[in-house]
C-alpha cells in the first residue's frame, strides 16, 4: 500500500502470448519485411525465459490463436497500472478480439479490470506510456481521444496527457522508461519532438537518455528486490550504436534482448508483455 | 450614540457610495479623529448598551460574553501593533505590498507581540471590553446616525454602517482597524474608535469540520479583519494556505479580498462565509504544524468525497482509511465498527459497501500510527493526485471546444474532458490577461520560436474570465514569488484592475512558520462533531459533511507564505523566466473608480495590455524595477517613510502620463499605466540605489569590507526620497519600454533571504581575501529575444557594476535586518539584491555610471563592466585578461573616490569571442539577485536582463553574473566549475561568456568600523 506511485518497475507476474505461426504472413507491419516464424519463436521463447528464470516473474503465457495473427504483441490490449487493468480496443480492427484472452488472465489474477466498451474509442497499450507518476497517450493511428479519455477515467489518479505520434506506429515506437524519471528516447526529430511536448506536459523533470535508434528507445526497465535496476535492451548486433548507450549505464542489471525478428511487425520488446506489480497492490 | 434605523437600502447605497472613493488618507485624517472622539464617546456607549441589551437577541448575547474575552487579547495585541501600523497609516494607502514584504521582519516583531499580547489578555481586558460594549450599543442605537454619515462616507469617509443583523462588539473595533492592518492581525485601536458609529455585523463562518463559526465584525471590516478571527479561532498559525469565501449574487463562489471591505464585496446581507484551503501547498510535509495538516486533511477529504479530487477505488479505500485511523484511532477487532457506521461517513462519490470493506481492511493495517501521522500519510498520498491542488475552470478554447482551465502551483493546466492537453509553466508565461470573457496569456517563445505567441480563451462571461486572471495573479504570486508583487501606485483614472495579490508568498510562509515558536497546540479532531460529540476527545471523522460551502475557488485570493529550500532551489532556477505580465482588462468605469479606491489598499495591480497587441518595445526596465530586490527596498522603504511612497506615487502617476502618451492608445495607456506603477517602485528602490552607486563606487571591489561603508550610505538615502528622480526615472524607461506589455516580473529572490545572508556577509567582510568568479551567461531566453529581434548585438554584462553595489548594498540591508531577524534559512538562501542598480539604468543611474567609473563601452553600449569595477584606486591590481575579442572592454575603471581599503586585486577575466554588435543601447537592468549562501562559501547570482531598442527592434539579453565569494582560501577553479556546472544545469541554453576571477587581499587593515 504505502505511496500511490511506489515501485515503479516493480513486478510480480507478466502475462505474454505465443506467436502464431499467421505471424508470418498477415502480422500487421508497416515494412515489407518477411519474418521467419522460427527465429521470431525463438527469440520470443528466449524473452519469455529471462522474463521466468532470470528475472523469476510469475508468467502467465497464453496461447497463440492463430486468427489473431499479433496476438503475441500482448501489451497493446490491456493497461495495467496498480490493481487496475484496462483492457483495451486496439485500433486495428483485426486485433480486437485479442483482448478476450487477456480479460480472462487478468480476471484471473484478480485484477479490477475496466473494459472500453465505447466503439467510438481505439486505444493500443503500445501508445501508453506510464511515466510512474503519469500517463502520455500517443495518439496514433491506433489511438484516438476517446481512448485517452478513458484510459483517464480508468486511473483517475494520474494526469494524462496526450501525444501526437505522426511518424511511426506507437508512442512506444520511440520511447519507453528506462528507470524512474528516466525516459529512453529515440533521437530522431519526431522522437525529440515528442519528448519536448511530454517535457512540456508534465510537471515533472524527467530525465533522458538519448538513443541514436529509435527502435532502440524501446527497452523494460524493472526494478526488482534483489536485483535492483534491471534493464532489458536492444543486442549489440541489432543496434550496436545504442548498444553502447545502454552499456554506460551504471548500477544496471543490463540484459539485452534480442528482437530481430518481430521488429519486422513493429514488435518493439516492450510489446510482448504485459507487467503486473500483485505484491505492493492493496 | 445616536440610534441608527439600519435600513439595507442605506446599506447597499453605502456600499456603492464607499465603493469609488476610499482615500485612505483621508480616512487616516477621520480616523484618528474619530479615535479621539471615540473614546470619549466610549463611555456612554456601554452605558446605553447595556440598556439595550435587553433588546438583543439572546443569542447575540451569548456572542458578547465570548467576544468580551477574545476581544481583550486582541485589544492588548492591536496596542502594540498599533505603532507599527501607524507609520503604515500614514502612507496615505497602507501598502499591501509593503506589508507584505515586511512580513519577515514584521512576522517576527508579531509573533513576538501575540506572545506578549497573549501573556497580557488580562490587564488590558477591561479596556476591550469596554469597547465591546459601546458597539454593541451602536448598533442597536445608531441606526439613523449612520444615515448622516453616509453622506459623508461619499466623500470617502470611512463610517461604518449597520445592519439590521449587526451587532455590537468589541471586536467591532478591530474590524475598522481590519480595513488597513495586513500584516498585523490586530487591528490598530484607531479604527476601533471610529466615530462612534461603528456599526457590528455577525459573520457565519462554516468552518472546514463543518462546524460554524460566528463572529461579530464591523460592518466596514475588511476581509482580513473576518479572516484573522477565524484563524484566531481555529489556534491556526500558517494561516496563509486559507482564505474565506461566500457566494456571489450569482451564486458563483467568490474569494473574499483580505484588502477590501467585506462588505464592498458580498453586495448582499448574507454574511456567510466559508473556510477553505486557498492554496494546496505541494508538500504538505513542509508544513509547521499539525494543526494545519489537519486543517489541510479536512479540505481534502471533503475535495475527495465531493469528487473535485478525482481518484481511484483503491485511492478512495486509502485515504478513507487514513481519515478512520486519524480520527478513531486503532482498528479494534473486538469492536468492528458497524457498517452502517460507515456509511454515515462520506469518503467517496460512488461509496459502495466494497469500498467501505476495503476501508476497514486498511484501516487495520495502520494500527498504532498517531492521529498526525495519519494525516501525513493522507495527505502524502492526496498530494500526488494529479488534480491536487488543480482550480479547475470551464472555458472555451479559440475553436470553441469545451476545455478546463486548471490553475495551479506550476502553472495554468488545460484539459479536454480529462485529459491534459497543454501546460504552461509559470515561467512560460510572459503575461496574463482578460478582456470581457477572453482570457489571454502570452507565452514565451520556445527555443526554436521566434516570436511570442498569445493564446486566448472564452470564458462563460466577464466574471469568470477575470476570476480566472485573479486565481492566476495569486497561484502564480504565491507559488512563485520571493515576496508580493510591489504594490502599485494609485495613478490617476487608470483603467483595468489593480488586483494583486496581497497575502504572503509561500516563500514568506514557510519562513514564517519556521518561526514558529509554541508548543503544538492541541485541538480536537472532531470534524464532525455533529456525528457524535460524545467522543469528546476522540476524533471524529469531518468527512460527513458534504454541505460545506467549499468553494471550489477556495483558493483564489489567500496568503500563504511558505518556502522551502526547494522551493527557493526552483526559483533560482527560473528567475530569467520570472517575467510575468498579468493584464486584467475590461473593467467598466465603475470598477475602475472602485479599483482606484482599493488602490491605495492593493498597490500590486498590473495593468492591462490588449493582449494580442503587437509585439511592442521593452518595457524590461521597468520589469526590472519589479524584481525582488527592489520589491523589498521599496518595503523597506515604505515601512520606513510612507509619506515618501505616496509623494512617489503621485510622481509615478505624473510619469504614467508621460508613458502613456508616448505610448500608443487608450489601450496602451492602461498597460502602460500598470506598468509605471512597477517603475515607480523601481524608482524608489532605485533611489537608494543610485546614491549608493555614488558613493560606494569607490568602493568597487565586491569585497565585503568596503560593502560596509556603502551600508550606511544607503541607510541615509532611503530615507530621503527623491520623488523627482523617481518620475524622471520613470519617463526615461518608459521611453524604451514598449506598449505590450504591463509586466508583472515575478520576484525571484526573497525578502526572507535578506535576513539570512546578513550575518555571514559581516563575517566576510572581514574576511581578507575575496574571490570573486563571475560568469556572464546568456540565458537562453535572451537568445530567443535575440532572434526575435534579428540583432545579433549582444549587449555584454551591463550593470555589472551596478550589480556589485547592489550586493554592497544588500550587504548593508542584510546586516541590518540580520541583525533584526535571523535566519535560518537553508544553505540555498536567495538574497534579493537590490534591484535598483538595474534599474539604474536610468538616466541617474547611467550618468553617474560614467562619471565616476569609466565604463567600458561594448560595442558602443555602455555597459559598467564588472570586472574592471571592482578595484579600488588604491588597490593594488592586477588585471589578467584572456579575451579574445573584447580585451578592450575589460578595462580598470578608476574611481574618484578612492575607498581606503587596501587590498589587492587581481583579477582574471576569460570572456567568450560571443560579444559583438554595436548597441546604443540602454545599459543592464538588473532583474534579480540572489545570494545563496553557505557556510564558508557566498554565492551571488545576480540576473540582468537588459533590453535595448535598436531602430524599432527590441533586443533583450539576460545575463546571469554569479559571484562566489569566500572568507578562506577557496579552490576556485573548483567553485568555479561548479558554479558553472549549476548554472549550465539550471539553463542549459545559456553560454558561458565570460569568467573572471578576482582575488583580493587585504594588505592593511581596513577602514571600516
Amino acid at each position: 500500500m504505502a505511496a500511490l506511485m511506489a515501485g515503479f518497475g516493480l513486478y510480480t507476474h507478466a502475462i505474454v502470448r505465443r506467436i502464431p505461426a499467421s505471424l508470418a504472413k498477415e502480422a500487421l507491419r508497416t515494412s515489407e519485411a518477411e519474418v521467419d516464424v522460427d527465429k521470431a519463436r525463438g527469440e520470443h521463447d528466449a524473452y519469455v525465459e529471462v522474463l521466468r528464470t532470470r528475472l523469476g516473474l510469475d508468467v502467465v503465457d497464453l496461447p497463440a490463436d492463430e486468427s489473431f495473427p499479433d496476438c503475441v504483441f500482448v501489451e497493446d490490449a490491456a493497461v495495467v497500472c496498480g490493481d487496475t487493468a484496462l483492457i483495451t480496443r486496439p485500433g486495428a480492427e483485426s486485433r480486437r478480439g485479442e483482448t478476450e484472452a487477456m480479460k480472462r488472465a487478468l480476471k484471473a489474477l484478480n485484477l479490477n479490470v475496466v473494459e472500453m466498451t465505447d466503439e467510438n474509442a481505439t486505444l493500443d497499450g503500445g501508445d501508453v506510456l506510464f511515466t510512474g507518476r503519469e500517463f502520455f497517450v500517443g495518439l496514433s493511428s491506433r489511438t484516438n481521444q476517446r481512448g485517452a479519455e478513458i484510459l483517464a477515467d480508468a486511473f483517475k489518479d494520474y494526469a494524462v496527457s496526450t501525444v501526437p505520434v505522426l511518424a511511426s506506429l506507437h508512442l512506444k515506437s520511440f520511447c519507453s522508461m528506462g528507470g524512474p524519471g528516466l525516459i529512453v528516447i529515440g533521437s530522431s526529430e519526431p522522437a525529440q519532438k515528442a519528448l519536448k511536448i511530454m517535457q512540456q506536459m508534465s510537471d515533472h523533470c524527467y530525465d533522458k537518455l538519448t538513443v541514436p535508434d529509435d527502435f532502440a528507445a524501446n527497452c523494460i526497465y524493472m526494478n526488482l528486490p534483489d536485483k535492483g535496476h534491471v534493464l532489458l535492451h536492444c543486442t549489440a548486433e541489432q543496434y550496436p550504436e545504442s548498444f553502447k548507450v545502454f552499456e554506460k549505464l551504471k548500477d544496471y542489471t543490463l540484459i539485452p534482448v534480442s528482437n530481430m525478428e518481430k521488429v519486422k511487425v513493429d514488435g518493439a520488446l516492450t510489446c510482448c508483455s504485459i507487467l503486473i506489480n500483485k505484491k505492493g497492490s492493496i | 450614540m445616536t440610534t441608527e434605523v439600519g435600513s439595507e437600502t442605506e446599506v447597499k447605497e453605502k456600499a456603492e457610495e464607499s465603493a469609488d472613493q476610499p482615500d485612505q488618507s483621508e480616512k487616516a485624517t477621520e480616523e484618528t479623529q474619530e479615535v479621539a472622539s471615540a473614546e470619549g464617546e466610549e463611555k456612554g456607549k456601554e452605558k446605553e448598551g447595556k440598556g439595550i441589551s435587553k433588546f438583543l437577541p439572546t443569542w447575540l448575547k451569548k456572542q458578547k460574553s465570548l467576544s468580551q474575552t477574545s476581544p481583550t487579547k486582541e485589544a492588548a495585541l492591536k496596542e502594540e501593533a498599533i505603532s507599527v501600523e501607524k507609520q503604515e497609516e500614514e502612507g496615505p494607502a497602507p501598502e499591501v505590498n509593503g506589508l507584505a514584504d515586511e512580513v519577515p521582519e514584521k512576522e517576527a516583531v508579531k509573533s513576538e507581540q501575540l506572545k506578549e499580547k497573549e501573556e497580557k489578555p488580562h490587564s488590558k481586558a477591561s479596556t476591550d471590553t469596554e469597547p465591546a460594549k459601546e458597539e454593541k450599543v451602536d448598533e442597536s442605537v445608531e441606526k439613523s446616525p449612520e444615515e448622516t454619515k453616509e453622506t459623508t462616507e461619499g466623500q470617502g469617509v470611512e463610517e461604518e454602517k449597520k445592519e439590521q443583523e449587526g451587532e455590537v462588539q468589541g471586536e467591532g473595533e478591530g474590524g475598522g482597524g481590519g480595513e488597513e492592518g495586513q500584516t498585523s492581525i490586530f487591528q490598530s485601536p484607531l479604527r476601533l474608535v471610529r466615530k462612534t458609529k461603528m456599526k457590528l455585523v455577525v459573520c457565519h463562518v462554516t468552518l472546514l469540520d463543518g462546524t460554524d463559526f460566528s463572529c461579530e465584525v464591523e460592518k466596514r471590516a475588511k476581509g482580513q479583519f473576518l479572516f484573522f478571527k477565524v484563524c484566531d479561532h481555529l489556534n491556526l498559525l500558517e494561516k496563509d494556505y486559507f482564505g474565506l469565501t461566500y457566494k456571489d449574487n450569482h451564486e458563483q463562489t467568490s474569494c473574499l479580498d483580505p484588502m477590501k471591505e467585506i462588505k464592498r464585496q458580498i453586495r448582499s446581507n448574507n454574511w456567510q462565509f466559508a473556510f477553505n484551503v486557498k492554496f494546496y501547498p505541494p508538500d504538505p510535509s513542509l508544513l509547521s504544524e499539525d494543526i494545519t495538516r489537519y486543517l489541510l486533511c479536512l479540505q481534502l477529504r471533503e475535495d475527495v468525497a465531493s469528487g473535485r479530487l478525482p481518484c481511484s477505488f483503491v485511492t478512495h479505500a486509502l485515504l478513507g482509511s487514513y481519515t478512520l485511523q486519524a480520527e478513531f484511532g486503532d482498528y479494534e477487532p473486538d469492536q468492528p465498527r458497524p457498517v452502517d457506521f460507515m456509511s454515515q461517513l462520506n469518503f467517496a462519490p460512488s461509496q459502495n459497501k466494497e469500498m467501505e470493506e476495503k476501508i476497514l481492511e486498511l484501516h487495520k493495517s495502520h494500527r498504532g500510527m498517531t492521529p498526525a501521522q495519519a494525516d501525513a500519510q493522507f495527505l502524502e498520498n492526496a498530494k500526488k493526485l494529479s488534480m491536487y491542488g488543480v482550480d479547475l475552470h470551464h472555458a472555451k478554447d479559440s475553436e470553441g471546444v469545451d476545455i478546463m482551465l486548471g490553475v495551479c502551483a506550476n502553472g495554468l493546466l488545460v484539459y479536454k474532458d480529462r485529459l491534459r492537453i497543454n501546460r504552461f509553466a509559470w515561467p512560460k508565461i510572459l503575461k496574463i490577461s482578460y478582456k470581457r470573457n477572453n482570457f489571454y496569456i502570452k507565452i514565451r517563445p520556445g527555443e526554436t520560436e521566434q516570436f511570442e505567441s498569445t493564446v486566448g480563451f472564452k470564458l462563460q462571461n466577464h466574471r469568470s474570465a477575470k476570476r480566472l486572471w485573479k486565481v492566476c495573479v495569486e497561484n502564480h504570486s504565491f507559488f512563485r514569488l520571493n515576496t508580493p508583487e510591489p504594490p502599485t501606485k494609485p495613478r490617476f483614472l487608470t483603467l483595468g484592475s489593480k488586483f494583486r495579490y496581497s497575502g504572503r508568498t509561500q516563500a514568506q510562509t514557510r519562513t514564517a512558520s519556521s518561526l514558529i515558536d509554541r508548543p503544538a497546540p492541541r485541538f480536537e479532531r472532531t470534524s464532525s462533531k455533529r456525528i457524535s460529540r460524545s467522543l469528546d476527545g476522540a476524533p471524529m471523522i469531518s468527512i460527513t459533511e458534504a454541505g460545506r460551502d467549499s468553494a471550489e475557488n477556495g483558493r483564489e485570493h489567500r496568503l500563504d507564505d511558505s518556502k522551502s529550500p526547494l522551493r527557493v532551489h526552483v526559483d533560482n532556477i527560473y528567475v530569467r523566466h520570472s517575467n510575468l505580465m498579468l493584464e486584467d482588462h475590461d473593467k467598466t468605469q465603475d470598477e475602475v473608480l472602485k479599483h482606484q479606491a482599493s488602490i491605495s489598499q492593493l498597490k500590486r495591480s498590473f495593468m492591462e495590455a490588449p493582449p494580442p497587441s503587437p509585439p511592442q518595445t521593452n518595457q524590461w526596465e521597468k520589469r526590472l524595477t519589479s524584481s525582488p530586490a527592489t520589491a523589498v527596498r521599496v518595503q523597506q522603504q515604505q515601512v520606513v517613510s510612507e509619506p515618501h511612497a505616496e509623494a512617489a506615487a503621485a510622481a509615478a502617476a505624473a510619469a504614467d502620463f508621460t508613458i502613456s502618451d508616448t505610448k500608443e492608445s487608450a489601450k496602451t495607456a492602461e498597460v502602460e499605466i500598470e506598468e509605471t506603477v512597477v517603475i515607480q517602485e523601481v524608482s524608489k528602490a532605485t533611489k537608494p540605489a543610485l546614491i549608493t552607486v555614488t558613493t560606494d563606487s569607490p568602493a568597487s571591489a565586491p569585497t565585503d569590507q568596503e560593502t560596509r561603508e556603502p551600508e550606511v550610505t544607503v541607510q541615509e538615502e532611503v530615507a530621503v526620497p527623491k520623488d523627482a528622480k523617481a518620475a524622471k526615472q520613470e519617463s526615461v524607461s518608459s521611453e524604451s519600454e514598449s506598449e505590450e506589455e504591463a509586466e508583472y516580473h515575478p520576484n525571484v529572490s526573497v525578502s526572507l533571504s535578506h535576513t539570512q545572508i546578513p550575518e555571514e556577509k559581516e563575517e566576510e567582510d572581514k574576511e581578507n581575501e575575496d574571490e570573486t568568479a563571475e560568469q556572464n551567461m546568456l540565458a537562453p531566453d535572451v537568445s530567443s529575444h535575440q532572434a526575435e529581434t534579428s540583432h545579433p548585438a549582444e549587449d555584454i554584462s551591463g550593470g555589472v557594476v551596478e550589480s556589485q553595489k547592489e550586493d554592497m548594498k544588500k550587504n548593508a540591508e542584510n546586516e541590518k535586518e540580520g541583525r533584526e531577524t535571523e535566519d535560518s534559512t537553508d544553505d540555498l538562501m536567495m538574497t534579493p539584491e537590490e534591484t535598483p542598480n538595474g534599474v539604474a539604468l536610468s538616466e541617474e543611474a547611467v550618468a553617474a555610471h560614467v562619471e565616476e567609473e569609466p565604463e567600458p563601452r561594448i560595442n558602443g553600449e555602455p555597459r559598467p563592466q564588472v570586472i574592471c569595477y571592482s578595484e579600488p584606486p588604491v588597490v593594488k591590481t592586477e588585471m589578467v585578461t584572456i579575451s579574445d575579442t573584447f580585451a578592450a572592454q575589460k578595462t580598470e575603471i578608476a574611481t574618484k573616490e578612492v575607498p581606503i581599503v587596501h587590498t589587492e586585486t587581481k583579477t582574471i577575466t576569460y570572456e567568450a569571442a560571443q560579444l559583438d554588435g554595436t548597441g546604443d543601447g540602454e545599459p543592464g537592468v538588473l532583474m534579480t539577485a540572489q545570494t545563496i549562501t553557505s557556510e564558508s562559501l557566498c554565492t551571488t547570482t545576480t540576473t540582468h536582463i537588459t533590453k535595448t531598442l535598436k531602430g524599432g527592434l527590441s533586443e533583450t539579453r539576460i545575463e546571469k553574473r554569479i559571484v562566489i565569494t569566500g572568507d578562506c582560501d577557496i579552490d576556485h577553479d573548483k567553485a568555479l566549475a561548479q558554479a558553472i556546472k549549476e548554472a549550465k544545469e539550471q539553463h542549459p541554453d545559456m553560454s558561458v561568456t565570460r569568467v573572471v576571477v578576482h582575488k583580493e587581499t587585504e594588505l592593511a587593515e581596513e577602514e571600516e568600523d
